[in-house]
């Protein structure tokens, strides 16, 4: 007997998943259930293989999936393209944000909302509508307008990148955000925007994924899960006063095994 | 077998159209014009058609090109075109009456000389010979190096018509100038325009160049343009090239400048079967600032080399060059740049840079950038890249929902876009964008109100 409740279906379930890239292992069995309305939290040390699922799901191709599946709101995930993961909800908030000279921030995102619109069968915006929507979500996000002007992120500092990638996810009104070590770099005032930015975004119907290394985020973004993803496995989740032993702890006890 | 054994050397065919049409071609030139003749075709017969034996060619053979039964008009065309139903290139901002060369010739049988902004002059090259002595004597066939090209020699050997400009001292052109070089004609056909291009002491001006193919026959064009600034001038030339498929051009321009001068120099290779551009820069003067762009599209077979000459001869100058290319299908691209130092030539600051793109495996670039120096404090570099699209910006913006497709062209379109928007005439750089886009994109690469489909 399954028994379900009110307003908590399943997004996002993974079973059993394995990746590699050029032959080496890096995901060994995953599996994970996410729920509209959450926030999870995915910690663990370096090269465990936070980001590697992170990209496995935003669907990068240099990654092979060997065994396993990812059901996203009832779709086999792993048979759409990227593109298409992007217009069915995914987001992948990206640990080194690309610069891309040439591509303005505005074309880039027109571009974007427009296909996702079209992939619903709902008219592209206008250009009028399209520049206020810009407005709305800049002030939402405090991103400085200046650099919605400017070539994808191209010269933007560490901090301005982050803010971008919270812009961008704004925009894009995602069901499931994954947010790889969004944190990384960030002073205080940078992670306290984008965590605003995170949380502001938040409701009932999407979920969140933060990936980080750190408990210091989880103090803005408060996480209803902590998972500790290590050697390609989850080996232990818990509620968010796992972060907190893992701050006091370190990784050390889950090398070791202890859990 | 015959046949093969009847067949000329392909140089022969050209000295012997020369010997056979010198009287024609003389009588309707000017005496200083004339005077260079013999000589330059002795300099051809001893230099050739350049093969890929010769350093400067060595990625292009362009004997193939040259290799046709082409028709030559010596004399102006009979072709009447009217401009405003066969073609017309709106670019606003642009002086409304545009300047063209049909064939190599002049395009305007009634006004061969006409005053721009009621200061500069601009027409026939023939008739500016004849009317301007003084000029021809001081500036005509004067370019440094310019007896060592063999084609550059062919065409001096020919010289007929085509665009003579001349801004005096101290004279600002506001409106930049357009130049529209056609070749039309229902034979396959070769033409040489010969352009003069004089700006005086503390002289700006800006100049357009656009080349098309209005018929489908098989052409060859082999031009020459030499451009003298006086001092403290400021010269743009923007030359964008959108020829068919069958058509060859080889484009000869030697930049010659004074103290102070400033030049800006950008070849945008839309289209086009064979393309070989020369830009020759002779710094011969402090202080002077040179800048080369250059961007080429090409697909199918196409083949498009570009070919600088930098000459730092004197100290204090800047010059920079910048070019970048994407090569699909088959389509063979080559740089081919040299930076030259002498040893006055103190405190030269000299760039050199070519990126190109390949979209598949059959395409291929060549990229041979080349630094001679010869002083001691001087600031050079240069550089090169060929590769394919960046797989991590395309899987970014395709993480965003964009598809792959949407995706290359964006990425694409940036790509070129450093070199657009090197482009000072804001509504030429729209246009240029706007048919760069198109071409990226397959779909036909014309300017949007020209009624002949040239490519």
């Amino acid at each position: 007997m399954f028994l379900f409740r009110l307003n908590t279906y399943k997004m996002l379930k993974i079973v059993d998943l394995h990746a590699n890239i050029n032959e080496k292992e890096i995901l060994r069995g995953i599996n994970l259930e996410i729920k509209a309305g959450e926030v999870h939290a995915i910690m663990g040390p370096n090269g465990s293989g936070k980001s590697t699922l992170a990209a496995v799901l935003a669907g990068r191709e240099i990654f092979n999936v060997t065994k396993g599946e990812v059901i996203f709101n009832g779709k086999n995930l792993l048979e759409l393209s990227p593109e298409d993961r992007a217009r069915e909800g995914i987001f992948l908030g990206f640990q080194y944000p690309i610069e891309i000279p040439g591509v303005s921030m505005v074309s880039f995102m027109k571009t974007a909302v427009n296909e996702a619109r079209k992939y619903k069968n709902l008219p592209a915006y206008s250009s009028s509508d399209f520049l206020k929507l810009m407005r709305e979500k800049t002030a939402l996000v405090e991103i400085d307008s200046k650099l919605t002007n400017r070539s994808v992120n191209e010269g933007f500092s560490g901090g301005e990148k982050k803010k971008n990638e919270i812009f961008q996810m704004a925009m894009l009104e995602p069901k499931l955000a994954i947010l790889d070590e969004t944190d990384s770099g960030l002073d205080i005032d940078a992670l306290r925007i984008v965590s605003n930015g995170v949380n502001k975004l938040k409701n009932k119907d999407n979920a969140t994924v933060v990936i980080t290394h750190y408990q210091r985020l989880l103090d803005y973004i408060v996480p209803d899960f902590v998972h500790i993803l290590y050697n390609g496995r989850i080996v232990k989740s818990s509620g968010k006063e796992l972060a907190l032993e893992l701050e006091e702890r370190g990784y050390d006890w889950i090398k070791k095994g202890e859990v | 077998m015959s046949e093969v054994v009847e067949k000329k050397d392909i140089k022969s065919q050209y000295l012997e159209l020369f010997s056979e049409n010198i009287d024609k071609i003389s009588n309707v030139s000017s005496s200083i014009i004339n005077k260079f003749r013999n000589q330059a075709i002795k300099d051809f017969e001893k230099l050739d058609i350049p093969n890929k034996r010769n350093e400067n060619y060595k990625y292009l053979d362009l004997k193939t090109a040259f290799d046709n039964k082409y028709n030559y008009n010596f004399i102006q065309s009979k072709i009447q075109v009217k401009l405003e139903e066969v073609f017309r290139c709106d670019v606003p901002e642009m002086d409304t009456e545009s300047i063209v060369l049909i064939n190599g010739w002049y395009g305007n049988k009634t006004n061969l000389l006409q005053k721009v902004e009621g200061k500069a002059i601009i027409g026939s090259f023939s008739e500016a010979a004849k009317q301007y002595p003084d000029l021809f004597e001081k500036y005509y066939s004067k370019s440094k190096n310019i007896e060592k090209e063999s084609l550059v020699s062919l065409n001096t050997a020919f010289a007929g018509d085509g665009i003579f400009f001349y801004v005096p001292d101290n004279i600002v052109l506001e409106k930049p100038i357009q130049i529209i070089n056609l070749m039309v004609s229902e034979e396959d056909t070769f033409a040489q325009p010969r352009n003069l291009f004089i700006l005086g002491k503390n002289s700006q001006a800006k100049i357009i160049v656009c080349d098309h193919t209005l018929s489908a026959s098989k052409f060859l064009s082999n031009s020459v343009t030499e451009v003298f600034q006086e001092e403290n001038s400021v010269f743009d030339i923007y030359n964008l090239q959108n020829e068919h498929n069958g058509a060859s051009k080889v484009s000869s321009v030697f930049f010659n400048q004074s103290n102070k001068s400033t030049l800006l120099s950008n070849i945008i290779t839309l289209h086009g079967g064979v393309v070989r551009n020369n830009v020759y820069v002779n710094v011969d003067g402090e202080h002077c600032e040179s800048k080369l762009y250059g961007l080429y599209l090409s697909d199918k077979w196409q083949n498009i080399d570009n070919y600088t000459y930098v000459s730092h001869n004197k100290p204090n100058c800047n010059s920079s060059q910048f070019y970048k290319g994407i090569l699909d299908d088959a389509s063979i691209g080559a740089f081919n740049g040299k930076i030259y130092v002498s040893r006055e030539a103190q405190k030269t600051s000299a760039y050199q840079a070519n990126n190109n793109i390949l979209l598949t495996n059959d395409a291929k670039v060549n990229s041979k950038p080349q630094l001679e120096i010869y002083a001691d404090d001087v600031k050079c570099s240069h550089g090169a890249t060929s590769g394919q699209i960046d797989e991590n910006a395309l899987f970014y913006l395709r993480s965003r929902g964009i598809s792959e497709k949407e995706a290359r062209f964006l990425l694409l379109y940036a790509f070129t876009n450093e070199i657009i928007k090197e482009i000072k005439v804001e509504a030429l750089r729209d246009r240029i964008s706007n048919l760069v886009d198109k071409r990226l994109r397959g779909e036909l690469a014309r300017c949007n109100s020209c009624v002949i489909n040239c490519c």
